[in-house]
């Protein structure tokens, strides 16, 4: 019997695989597919203080090896989240995270406010990467200055478990990552969709409603495993690695490149039932290298 | 009423081209599955293909519970639909379903007019054979550029009468379905039009119905990544906001969207 768990600061996770927001929405959409008590942890939706439409359609853009996405953070709100949503899914066997977005510091702190009230969100996700908004997301996230302010705004009023979501679309992430260590953060979670375009040829538009929008899937494995291990090596709290896993050799190389724990996004589009076996896979591939402890896998690179 | 989704090996026991660009594709399942209505999807994985990445929705045709088997009629429309067309007998193909909301079945005294462009035709021979009323009620309507284009339904033929038009005239009336005679002069008969084909054509027939009041479904097709409502890219603008065309359609009543 191999042992899976992981801890991210104070939380001990089953297993170090997580679904990633905006890709499960909150866990009933996928309920068919799977037990979702098996997973280690399930990252709901990105939500706002106040409902979001969203950006116009169309919102994707399949490229090679992956998509675009300009969904622009549609949600229907925190009340709806707290009054409808969270008494559904707050017995679920697996820890639920909330992903948070704000146009403003005032928003993060008065929507985390609303959160920490909630006695099964045992942590949130501070989103500071959406590339897709035109007012806050991605603009918090790209700056030392922006990203701690954010992060210490809300460090006051939470004292649960911290996650921070960063964006790759900088010069050097591990600034990033150690301004928001600075300032409290209990994790990081990384990476968060790359700005991509995509064009149609024969019309000459753009694809996509907002001509840009986050590129996602296996197409960006290769950078988020590098920023993964870059941060890492900067930063003491734990990495989560996020970016194109789609099996479990990618998540157990984002674990040997330093991720504690990861997160299945795209792939779930794909298919829903990946997380298991992504689970089962890192099951075999420690009772195959006859690894007790996932743990052991972590930060195990050898150069 | 509502089977669970999941996902799904299928072997596919026939592939069969209809015409240049029409397949119907019949695919068994490995497990026993019941209550798919005329409407839903399935989202079809397309293997080994350089560049494609996401799953292909395609509407259900037909589907036999004893068999196990599902129809689906496959349009080639661009690199994933095609290489779909390549796929070969006796070949596994994964897919997702049942996904999406139905056609609401008409009331046994309904009048009904079936209207169906291109691809669209697939969901529309499904309900004629599905929707429970006589075949006299019946009425499908059925578009193509021309003769070549339109696929046989002699299968289809017992379920109702049928009207066809092409743009060039070479079968049926001559122009768009909403050339013919029984949508320009007979529309007020029917009690509940259904309709799936192109966006421009579903406009016409959906602001003629709600201009006559007349109970018309519609079914969209918006690109889409998941199928199951995760990834929010698929979205129509309707008068509650943005929904979900994989999960809260693809059949829309006409008078919920900003047509």
């Amino acid at each position: 019997m191999v042992n899976l768990e992981i801890k991210i600061h104070e939380l001990t996770f089953k297993n170090p695989v997580m679904t990633a927001s905006g890709t499960c929405g909150f866990g009933e959409e996928i309920n068919d597919f799977m037990n979702l008590s098996l997973l280690g942890g399930l990252v709901v939706k990105g939500t706002t203080l106040k409902p979001r439409e969203g950006n116009a359609y169309p919102r994707m853009a399949e490229t090679p090896s992956g998509m675009l996405n300009a969904v622009g953070l549609q949600n229907k709100g925190v009340d709806n989240f707290i009054t409808n949503i969270y008494p559904r899914i707050k017995d679920l066997n697996t820890h639920i995270i909330v992903n948070v977005n704000g146009s403003t510091i005032n928003d993060y702190v008065a929507l985390t406010e609303r959160l920490e009230e909630l006695e099964k969100i045992p942590a949130i996700e501070l989103n500071i990467s959406c590339p897709n908004v035109k007012e806050g997301g991605m603009a918090f996230g790209i700056s030392c200055t922006s990203a701690e302010a954010v992060v210490k705004a809300v460090r006051r009023v939470y004292s649960k478990t911290l996650i921070v979501k960063l964006s790759p679309n900088v010069t050097d992430i591990t600034e990033i990552a150690k301004a928001i260590e600075g300032q409290g953060a209990d994790s990081v979670s990384l990476i968060n969709t790359l700005l991509g375009m995509a064009v149609n040829a024969e019309t000459r538009k753009p694809v996509l409603s907002t001509i840009t929008g986050g590129l996602s899937g296996p197409a960006i494995k290769p950078i988020a495993l590098r920023m993964v291990w870059q941060v890492f090596n900067a930063v003491k709290i734990p990495v989560i690695g996020i970016g194109g896993i789609m099996n479990a050799t990618d998540a157990i190389e984002f674990m040997i490149a330093g991720a504690s724990a990861i997160q299945v996004g795209t792939a779930l589009f794909i298919d829903p039932t990946i997380p298991l076996q992504i689970i089962d896979g890192i099951d075999s591939y420690m009772v195959r290298h006859k690894i007790q402890s996932v743990n052991e896998i972590i930060g195990s690179l050898q150069c | 009423m509502c089977m669970k989704k999941t996902v799904s090996d299928f072997l596919l026991v026939e592939n069969k081209q209809l015409n240049k660009d029409n397949f119907q594709l019949l695919l068994r399942s490995t497990h026993p599955f019941s209550d798919i209505f005329p409407g839903q999807f399935i989202n079809v994985e397309i293997k080994e293909a350089k560049d494609i990445f996401l799953r292909r929705p395609f509407s259900i045709l037909d589907v036999d519970y004893g068999l196990q088997t599902i129809s689906l009629l496959v349009k080639i429309l661009g690199r994933g639909s095609k290489k779909l067309t390549e796929a070969i007998t006796g070949q596994t193909i994964n897919a997702i379903f049942p996904l999406g909301k139905s056609f609401t079945l008409p009331d046994k005294s309904n009048r009904i007019l079936l209207i169906g462009g291109g691809s669209g035709v697939a969901p529309m021979l499904f309900l004629a054979k599905r929707c429970g009323l006589d075949p006299s009620n019946v009425n499908v309507l059925i578009g193509a550029r021309s003769a070549l284009d339109h696929i046989d339904v002699t299968e289809y033929l017992d379920f109702g009468k049928y009207y066809f038009t092409t743009e060039d005239g070479t079968l049926g009336e001559k122009g768009y379905v909403t050339n013919h005679p029984i949508f320009s002069n007979q529309l007020s008969q029917f009690d509940k039009i259904y309709c799936c084909g192109p966006d421009l054509m579903m406009k016409v027939i959906g602001r003629k119905a709600i201009e006559m009041d007349i109970f018309c479904e519609v079914s969209l097709e918006n690109m889409m990544a998941c199928g199951f409502g995760v990834c929010l890219c698929c979205v129509e603008e309707t008068k509650s906001g943005h929904k979900c065309v994989c999960t809260d359609g693809p059949v829309f009543n006409v008078k919920d969207l900003k047509w």
